[in-house]
């Protein structure tokens, strides 16, 4: 089977049902989502498949292949972060960090379907997502601020 | 992991590839089947993927609805009532756009908490489940098809869109995926049907409380009544003695805003 991984045609030998999420950690050495709970619950393995957030954990290989999938790695660099990279970074809305990926790709995806959030649109958009720091005030304003809004 | 892994391209592929049923195990958008995988809890034999199905198609002709089996949770916000609040409930969005119509029709309780959340108001809406497995293709009201306890292959539900819906769901925090409890209401052509959900093992519909309102009762008169029709569990989320304190309002609710 074949995926698009951050712009690279990738050949991947995994098994069919294998996840998403161990497909790119363990087969392909992307380690940024996070294998959190593992059963849809917390948000830390989410990626863009064909620019739409979804959950890696739940996926399995066979149901996209030939699809492309975004991961952090795919976002920026630490010299040209991605806009909503650098509101996270300058507004200090990462603590231990484990969660953040998952925050970050769908940040992306929300911004990308609705420029400017309100911040209710934000709440539910990223309200699957758990933060074992609870630092959830920052991330919300750094998603503002990364849409235009208050900073 | 899984004998063998069929992916079928088109409807007629899937019902020839699930045939009667036996050791298939049918995997939608993944969020129940998934976890199962991860955790080893699944013994798996052939594992039929609907992904590329076909089965996810929204057909609409003359307030008509046909659902496609595949099609995700998320595609019903928005639409018809009180399918869109239910579906509106379901974990966040990303779990919406992956879990499908049919997935959540055949989840059965969850152990810790119940499932199933648009069974009630498919209910209530008097919908038809088309399922194929064992002795052919069959259509039947939801209700006969969660009484049958699954092993079949759903196609497609469809239902005619009522007059007036009602919805009412226990709160519930961000961080909990489940709902606890919720009743859904259709009132169509002056007969009003009614459902719950989180009251028993799958979504049940409410006959003493319809039969109560056909006969005239006022809204919380008829509510009270759906403690004759379900005996609620206890499990992690809510004890019997709280679901049977609140369903009667939730009930009220939902009938008075399908007034």
């Amino acid at each position: 089977m074949k995926l698009n991984v951050n712009g690279v045609e990738r050949s991947v030998e995994s098994l069919a049902l294998t996840s998403l999420l161990v497909v790119l950690r363990e087969e392909l050495g992307i380690t940024s989502p996070k294998a959190g709970c593992q059963q849809g619950g917390c948000g830390a393995c989410t990626v863009l498949v064909d620019g739409e957030a979804r959950r890696s954990c739940l996926v399995p290989l066979a149901a996209i292949d030939g699809a492309a999938v975004t991961t952090v790695e795919g976002l920026g660099d630490p010299e040209s972060l991605s806009a909503v990279q650098a509101a996270f970074h300058e507004g200090y809305a990462a603590q231990c960090g484990f969660c953040t990926p998952g925050f970050l790709l769908a940040t992306h995806a929300l911004l990308a379907h609705t420029a400017s959030p309100t911040r209710a649109e934000i709440e539910r958009a990223l309200g699957g997502h758990m933060c074992r720091c609870t630092g959830y005030v920052k991330i919300v304003e750094a998603v503002e601020a990364a849409s235009g809004g208050v900073r | 992991m899984a004998s063998e892994v069929l992916l079928p391209t088109s409807p007629a592929e899937a019902v020839a590839a699930f045939g009667d049923g036996a050791g298939v195990t049918v995997l939608g958008g993944g969020t129940i089947v998934m976890p199962e995988i991860a955790y080893g809890r699944a013994a798996l034999g052939r594992v039929l993927l609907l992904a590329r199905s076909g089965l996810d198609q929204v057909t609409r002709s003359d307030g008509a609805v046909t659902i496609g089996a595949a099609v995700p949770v998320a595609a019903l916000e928005g639409g018809d009532e009180p399918l869109a609040s239910a579906a509106a409930h379901v974990g966040d969005p990303e779990i919406r756009a992956q879990a499908t119509v049919g997935g959540n029709l055949c989840a059965g309780p969850g152990g810790e908490a119940p499932r199933g959340d648009l069974q009630a108001p498919l209910i209530a809406l008097g919908a038809r489940v088309r399922s194929t497995g064992a002795g052919g293709e069959r259509v039947e009201p939801v209700e006969d098809f969660l009484a049958a306890g699954g092993g079949r292959l759903v196609l497609d539900v469809s239902y005619d869109a009522p007059d007036a819906a009602g919805y009412a769901a226990a709160w519930r925090p961000h961080a909990h995926h489940a709902t606890i409890l919720a009743a859904a209401c259709a009132r169509s052509g002056g007969q009003t049907r009614v459902a719950v959900t989180g009251a028993g093992p799958h979504g049940l519909r409410c006959p003493s409380v319809e039969q109560a309102l056909a006969a005239g009762a006022d809204a919380a008169t008829a509510a009270a009544k759906v403690l004759d029709d379900v005996d609620p569990p206890d499990d992690a989320l809510a004890s019997a003695w709280y679901r049977k304190r609140i369903l009667p309002t939730l009930v009220q609710r939902a009938i008075e805003e399908a007034r």
